[in-house]
């Protein structure tokens, strides 16, 4: 094993003009590109936020905010993501000390955190559908379940990632491809728990305030 | 020659820690911010000890101060000279969220406001 993290290595040494240095690395590019789109996401979740804003007192005589949502059940929600935000960057710790067993185990407790988080997600929206109160319900529903849903897909998403980034190190080894691909799959697990506070905030404890 | 010096050698990637720093603090630091957070946050929606039509500010001020956690915690940005690129991606990502939520939420409310009340709107469609 030579040196922990493969960025010094390709760093241009100071003294050369800007003009001269050429395009940054790829590792930077990559991140810096992907946290791009990451913006461009959340202005799509803006999008949906806005709407939900708009249409959240819009029950059509059915069930309200305030009737729908249990705040112990979010409160579990909310602590599932919150550790798996953490276990990721646990395990991109341990990537960089290319410990491949630790990098696994820990990549499993944040794939599973993430299935819980699903798990009691997707209960409490087919509850929700069980009594009548499914997206066809009324406006306020509607947007409820396209804000809330597309997070989840998202979840989902990254969660398959995951699995994927996995077998990509068990085939592939520590190249670094993997380490960017690794890099901006932590970037979109963290930008989605940020997501995740604005929809608590907003959805969950709003209906309450 | 000084402000040569100035400029970093290359620009950090989003998500990296500046070199030399411990991550596991910062990540260990950043839970525990975004735990008491998080709990102040649910224990306000229902507490009554806060005065009722403030909950609202305060939940919106605990949820923007826990976005702030996790960006400087969990995504490492900073506004060190070798992140202007994201910083300055992110203050403009920022100002388009805040015009969309913002923006359609008064629209809609001056629409709603001007919308004459639906039993009005009946009785103008029975006259016809």
């Amino acid at each position: 094993m030579s040196s922990v993290v493969d960025v010094a290595s390709d760093e241009i040494p100071d003294g050369i003009p800007l003009s001269e240095r050429g395009p940054a690395s790829v590792r930077v590019v990559a991140a810096f590109g992907f946290w791009l789109f990451l913006l461009s996401d959340i202005i799509i979740f803006a999008a949906l936020f806005a709407a939900y804003a708009v249409l959240s007192g819009e029950s059509n005589g059915g069930p309200t905010a305030g009737d729908l949502f249990d705040k112990r059940h979010v409160f579990i929600e909310t602590c599932c993501l919150l550790a798996s935000s953490f276990t990721c960057g646990m395990m991109m710790i341990a990537l960089e000390r290319r410990e491949a067993a630790l990098t696994y185990l820990l990549a499993l407790v944040t794939a599973a955190l993430g299935i819980s988080f699903l798990y009691l997600e997707f209960s409490e929206f087919a509850d929700m559908v069980h009594r009548g109160a499914g997206p066809t319900r009324s406006a306020f529903l509607s947007s409820f379940f396209t804000l809330v849903g597309t997070h989840g897909a998202h979840v989902t998403a990254g969660i398959a990632w995951l699995f994927l980034m996995m077998a990509q190190i068990g085939t592939l080894g520590f190249r670094p491809m993997v380490i960017r691909r690794m890099i901006c799959f932590s970037l979109f697990w963290h930008a989605l728990d940020i997501v995740w506070i604005g929809v608590f905030t907003v959805v969950y404890l709003g209906a309450h305030a | 020659m000084s402000a040569q010096v100035e400029t970093p050698a290359t620009d950090r990637a989003p998500g990296s820690h500046r070199s030399g720093g411990d991550r596991l603090e910062s990540y260990a630091l950043g839970l525990v911010l975004a735990v008491i957070l998080t709990a102040a946050s649910f224990a306000a929606s229902s507490s009554s000890h806060v005065w009722g039509p403030s909950i609202p500010v305060l939940l919106a001020v605990l949820a923007i101060a826990q976005m702030g956690v996790h960006l400087v915690f969990f995504l490492h940005i900073s506004t060190a000279p070798d992140s202007t690129n994201n910083i300055l991606s992110l203050a403009f990502g920022v100002f388009v969220v805040g015009l969309v939520i913002f923006g359609s939420m008064i629209i809609i409310s001056n629409l709603n406001h001007n919308m004459m009340p639906m039993d009005q709107l009946m009785d103008i469609h029975k006259q016809r």
